[in-house]
């Protein structure tokens, strides 16, 4: 993390300068093999956003496309501290959590390219990646909104547990947001009753210390501190360094655990940096080269391959390979998706109910295009079946 | 000019004129609008005047409602509609029934303004067409300007007036050049429609970005021998019906193009209305042309077939002229 400069220039530290909790330094290395998953994780989401940046110039991608460049830590520290079957939701800037959380480069990329391939088959786009095998709630386009799915998904789990399992809780959910979105009043809702229901929910910022050209001291009150807001509501509030990966992981284990355990949410501010402009169509006047470049001297990846080669988890040998890699398997998923089929305009009427809806005619029963024909049924849950 | 640039002048000559209007919302002034449609205004008018705020819809919509209540006259940037749906209760709960709950007590003199509708491929939550939800409420008064000049002369119209004013601006026009009149008084009356072009076999009747489509859908229609005339109605809320009867007095025929969802919309009003007080005057029924009753999806191939366009325009208008 970049220390305020001393020879009067703007500081740097653009989250306000109070100090980061070390955790990783006097805790053990973690297994060889897994430091090499993570490397490769970290990389991965790296090509991955570089080749959509590439392909959104080439008019490949639409809409609007907020890439990850810089918070990759974040993304596979977080999800490296969970386990597969803990819920995970999120906003617009999500295929860094994608990818983390185990969808294929393929799936996402099919999806930024709107085809039938896609995570969503087209229809959700950039700012809206589902995985329902991986345990992905989405990614989610209003700023705030993901923050009360994530108190209803760890009450669900809850619920699910102890009242139709009559066990103990075991799940925890994580739910990331922006610094911006803690001006939302959903937030404030959302913590508020997980605070009051006991919910094993995780609220990740992940404070870049930016919410599109507007900086956090602009835009949020006690921004030196975002713990205050969660003490308000009774909530656990930590601090973690979000550009260093061991930091992420041993810093949120101990977040999790400690949910998992009390059944009791938590709030943490994970101080990290997003090195491009909020979306492909930003400039970021609104900072400058000197406050980026001081940043991306920390990098994420950076700062994990410096850690790597000294515990000698891999050799320089092996990190170029897993670059080359990476660099195969996206080169690969964007071709996969510029080859998979554009959705059938049929497709525009699947998806809206459960029974396929056709174009509405005026009548009360809209026109059937052809598809299941049963109707649905409904019957309640049983005992240890899963509700999610 | 750009069609952005006409809603700033038109902004800007009002906050010079009167100075209780004021500018509020995201990203409106260090960044210059989100749309860049508040560009320059900062510099002009300082922080004081063009305030950028958190990512609090609710809370700085119902601030400026209060402020109006005060007798200021905010102009609320939304950096998009989508996004309002976040604000609902302040703008559809109190801005619209003030005047009425207090028993005339307390107006809103506030315009609501900011990018409305589908066609960037930005996916279901960000691609609202809000017409139709919002026009439903009444006390609100809503316009959406098809070219440049209307929408320098509708949003000064919107600002002087005393009532809440939804101004829906597509971002799909932003970038429209036109002619835009210069000079204080260039107001456009609310509840006035205009007619774009004059024909003689249907009526289409539309408002905001649709208008351009039924031009093309027109252009195409007269090479087949079908005269349509082209009604842009520039507010739904006053609705200039009368001016829709005159011309299906002439026509027979109506097709309204609409870009919110079908289930009661404005369209839909329109219909009704016109099946009222035409009955006779019409050879067919009044064919709808709306947005696919779905949410937006991502997909461009499927965004395009979402959306109204000239081609759908065509089969109504032909659909409704075969009889003629
Ligand atoms: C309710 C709502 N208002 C405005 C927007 C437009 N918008 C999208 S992202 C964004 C900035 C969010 O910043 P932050 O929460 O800090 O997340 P980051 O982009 O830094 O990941 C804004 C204003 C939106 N999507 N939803």
């Amino acid at each position: 993390m970049p220390t305020p400069t001393t020879d009067g220039k703007p500081s740097h530290d653009v989250h306000g300068g109070l100090p980061v909790p070390r955790r990783a330094a006097n805790r053990p290395a973690p297994a060889a093999e897994l430091l090499r998953a993570w490397y490769r994780e970290l990389v991965l989401i790296r090509e991955f956003e570089i080749r959509c940046m590439q392909a959104y110039q080439d008019k490949k991608i639409g809409g609007f496309c907020h890439v990850y460049i810089g918070q990759e830590a974040v993304a596979v520290g977080c999800v490296a501290a969970l386990k597969p079957e803990d819920p995970l939701v999120t906003a617009y800037r999500d295929h860094g959590h994608a990818l983390a959380r185990g969808m294929t480069a393929r799936a996402c990329m099919a999806e930024m390219f709107g085809r039938v391939d896609g995570c969503a088959k087209g229809k959700g786009g950039s700012m809206h990646m589902f995985d329902k095998a991986n345990n992905l709630f989405g990614g989610h386009g209003i700023v705030g909104a993901q923050t009360p799915l994530g108190a209803g998904l760890a009450f669900a789990t809850k619920y699910q547990d102890e009242v139709i399992n009559k066990g103990k809780s075991s799940r925890v959910t994580m739910c990331f947001l922006g610094d911006g979105a803690l001006n939302q009043g959903s937030f404030h809702e959302a913590l508020n009753l997980a605070g009051l229901m006991d919910l094993p929910v995780v609220y990740v910022v992940e404070n870049n210390g930016y919410s599109m050209g507007t900086s956090i001291h602009r835009g949020t009150t006690q921004s030196h501190d975002l713990s205050s807001k969660a003490l308000g509501y009774g909530i656990d509030a930590s601090v973690i360094d979000g550009m260093n990966l061991l930091e992420v992981y041993h810093g949120m284990k101990d977040v999790v655990e400690k949910c998992r355990e009390r059944s009791r949410p938590a709030f943490v501010d994970m101080r990290c940096y997003r090195y491009k402009g909020h979306s492909m169509s930003d400039p970021r006047k609104y900072r400058t080269r000197d406050e980026e470049e001081v940043w991306e001297q920390g990098d994420p990846i950076g700062i994990f391959e410096k850690y790597v080669l000294e515990q000698g988890a891999m050799t320089h040998d092996q990190i170029k390979a897993a670059q080359k890699d990476v660099k195969t398997e996206v080169r690969d998923a964007v071709q996969f998706a510029d080859q998979s089929p554009v959705p059938p305009l049929t497709d525009l009427y699947h998806d809206v109910y459960r029974e396929p809806w056709g174009r509405y005619t005026g009548t009360s029963e809209p026109q059937m295009y052809g598809g299941a024909q049963n109707p649905p049924t409904f019957r309640a849950t049983r005992e240890g079946e899963d509700l999610l | 000019m750009e069609f952005r640039d006409a809603i700033r002048d038109a902004m800007s000559e009002e906050m010079r004129r009167d100075a209780r209007v004021m500018l509020i919302g995201e990203e409106v002034a260090e960044y210059n609008g989100a749309y860049k449609v508040s560009r320059g205004m900062l510099d002009e008018f300082g922080a004081r005047r063009v305030i950028d705020t958190p990512i609090s819809e609710s809370g700085f919509a119902g601030m400026a409602i209060g402020a109006a209540m005060m007798g200021l006259r905010p102009v609320v940037e939304f950096m998009s509609w989508s996004f309002s749906l976040v604000a609902a209760d302040p703008i559809l709960n109190n801005a619209p029934k003030m005047l009425f709950m207090s028993g005339g007590q307390f107006g809103c003199p506030i315009v609501f303004r900011g990018n409305d509708g589908a066609g960037g491929q930005l996916g279901s939550t960000h691609s609202w067409c809000v017409e139709g939800l919002f026009s439903n409420v009444p006390g609100i008064k809503m316009a959406i300007p098809a070219t440049p000049d209307d929408a320098k002369g509708l949003m000064k119209t919107a600002i002087r007036d005393d009532d809440p004013v939804f101004f829906l601006e597509s971002e799909r026009l932003l970038g429209l050049k036109g002619e835009v009149p210069v000079g204080e008084d260039v107001l456009v009356k609310f509840g006035e429609a205009r007619v774009r072009r004059a024909g003689a076999d249907c009526t289409i009747a539309s408002w905001g970005r649709p208008v351009h489509f039924c031009l093309e859908a027109a252009e195409a229609l007269a090479k087949e021998g079908i005269s349509c005339e082209v009604i842009d109605l520039r507010t739904i809320r006053p609705l200039d019906i009368g001016a829709i009867v005159r011309s299906v007095k002439k026509t027979s025929n109506l097709v309204v193009v609409d870009q919110s969802w079908s289930f009661g919309s404005p369209g839909s009003e329109v219909a009704a209305q016109i099946h009222q007080r035409c009955f006779d005057d019409l050879d067919n029924h009044v064919h709808r042309v709306h947005t696919e009753d779905v949410p937006a999806p991502y997909a461009f191939n499927l965004e395009q077939e979402y959306l109204p366009n000239a081609r759908k325009i065509c089969e109504a208008v032909r659909s409704a002229t075969y009889n003629a």
